[in-house]
């Protein structure tokens, strides 16, 4: 009997939080559609997301473009098909690597920063005081994140894309031996259209996911300097592992014929 | 003339999951009035006004603000309430990421009533009121001292002349001095501006000094609402032991040995 209720109370929780997330976004982005909009709190977000981020995305992705050459190569010289290097990189890329990485990083380097921001407003009253002074918090703290991360998540995922791409063409050239312009007419004779739009789908809704937990821990942090630790990591961690299942729900509703 | 209520509570209750902190408050500020709430530490002041500015939310009872019930009111009627109150929080609650003088003129931005270099003379204006030249505005918050921010804070409030000022605690940290300054604005904002004031205040001195009446909570309730020269005669042990600040008396402090 015990037993029970306490997988109830379990289930009971995971469902509130989830609903609390669920109105959250929603109000979030309903709040996206509606004016006035803060254009100097977009633009701040924007430089914050797209900017500071570009340095760990293009050093993440070119090591995983090379690393990715070279164990591909080894890997299939067991069963003579080193050729498809080219091929291997630029799928895996596009399609996984690059917004998979990309995301991560960001939660890591946006996600956290937003939650410990916004946090220490909550709890400094801040937030309160916003909205003493004729500011919806959502529209002038949440939405700028939310815009910014749908936005500028693909646009780092596709730079993301080429410099690994990148990355394996040189390691392929240089390392692996390559005719150079070979590697790259196989590359861009391999890829098609939706593996990159695909790839681009899933940076937005990182894009989202990311920056949506950040506020969200942020805003509803309680009690202090603890609890603004508290939600850094939550954000972190809950934008990690959503990123990884949305990963999988995506890549299934492309790809699975 | 008949004297007209500008804010009243009835009968409000409200909890922090067990704690019950308002227990049936009853209480009405005439308009153009200065009340001081008097009180001891977490007795609930700080609840009680923020009860007004829906941050916190009453769980059985009414207030009313201009014969308006605002308990549950629309998201958009809450706007319309909060854009004729002013709040000086106790804590201050500047906003970190922008300068001195953008978190005075934040309220007046936000509505478009001065723009610019408007603004910032407008600020910088009422910086001088609160005693700060203009050397402080370019400043970050977190650069000033407590008591410079507490006035920043100050400033702040009073900058577009609200109908409603709510000061919680605007002496604390100041010198007697600048507490006079300090008490002096808040008697003009009252006099000359016709605002209605609620303030909280531990600073007897300054009760005496700002005060047409004068409200103590305890216990969650009013016990004591009278004109400001009763104060020394209040016919109350409570309020008697409270203004003398003695420890022997009927209120007792939980302390351990
Ligand atoms: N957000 C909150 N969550 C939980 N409890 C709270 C919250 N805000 C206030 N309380 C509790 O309500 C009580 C009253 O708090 P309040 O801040 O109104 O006190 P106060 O009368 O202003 O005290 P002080 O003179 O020290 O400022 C306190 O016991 C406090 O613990
Ligand atoms: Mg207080």
């Amino acid at each position: 009997m015990k037993l029970f209720s306490g997988i109830g109370s379990v289930v009971l929780t995971f469902l509130a939080a989830t609903g609390r997330v669920a109105a959250f976004a929603g109000s979030g982005l309903s709040h996206c559609l509606r004016p006035p909009f803060y254009g100097k709190q977009i633009l701040r977000q924007l430089i914050e997301v797209g900017f500071y981020c570009l340095p760990v995305v293009a050093l993440t992705t070119l090591f995983s473009g090379m690393v990715l050459a070279l164990q591909s190569y080894t890997g299939f010289a067991r069963f003579s098909a080193e050729s498809a290097v080219a091929n291997v990189v630029v799928l895996s890329m596009t399609r996984e690597l690059a917004p998979v990485l990309a995301g991560l990083m960001v939660a890591g380097r946006i996600g956290a920063s937003m939650a410990a921001e916004i946090g220490t407003m909550r709890v400094t009253e801040q937030i309160d005081a916003l909205s003493t002074l004729s500011t919806h918090p959502m529209k002038y703290l949440v939405v700028p994140r939310i815009i910014a991360g749908l936005t500028m998540l693909p646009i780092l995922v596709l730079i993301g894309d080429i410099i690994g791409v990148m990355g394996g063409y040189l390691v392929g050239v240089y390392r692996l031996g390559f005719n150079a312009v070979g590697y790259i007419e196989q590359t861009w004779n391999f890829i098609e259209t939706l593996d990159v739009v695909s790839g681009l789908v899933k940076a937005a809704v990182f894009g989202f996911i990311v920056t949506l937990m950040g506020c969200y821990h942020g805003y509803m942090s309680r009690g202090g300097a603890q609890g603004v630790g508290i939600a850094t990591t939550n954000a972190v961690v809950s934008s990690a592992i959503l990123i990884l299942v949305a990963n999988y729900v995506i890549t299934e509703s492309f790809f699975s014929k | 003339m008949i004297d007209k209520s500008k804010i009243v509570w009835r009968d409000v209750h409200l909890a922090f999951a067990e704690k019950q902190v308002l227990r049936g408050i009853n209480l009405n500020v005439l308009e153009g009035e200065s009340l001081v709430v008097i009180g001891g530490s977490g007795s609930g002041k700080s609840v009680l006004i923020k009860s007004v500015l829906g941050i916190t939310k009453p769980d059985s009872g009414e207030v009313i603000v201009d014969s308006q019930n605002i308990v549950g009111c629309s998201s958009h009627e809450r706007e319309a309430i909060n854009s004729k109150i002013g709040m000086l929080f106790q804590g201050g609650a500047l906003f970190d990421s922008i300068s001195v003088w953008e978190n005075v003129a934040f309220g007046l931005m936000q509505t478009g009533s001065a723009r610019g270099t408007t603004a910032r003379s407008r600020a910088i204006e009422v910086l001088g009121r609160v005693g700060l030249d203009k050397t402080v505005a370019d400043l970050s918050p977190s650069e000033l001292s407590g008591g410079m921010q507490k006035r920043v804070a100050l400033a702040r409030a009073i900058i577009d002349e609200p109908e409603i000022i709510f000061f919680d605690e605007p002496t604390t940290g100041l010198d007697p001095i600048m507490s006079d300054v300090i008490n002096q604005l808040i008697i003009s904002c009252v006099r000359d501006l016709g605002a209605t004031a609620v303030t909280i205040t531990h600073d007897m001195r300054s009760a005496r000094t700002i005060a047409d009446k004068v409200a103590m909570l305890y216990q969650g309730q009013i016990i004591w609402h009278e004109p400001v020269s009763n104060l020394d005669n209040p016919g109350n042990d409570y309020v008697d032991q409270f203004v003398h600040g003695r420890g022997e008396g009927p209120i007792q402090m939980t302390i351990r040995q």
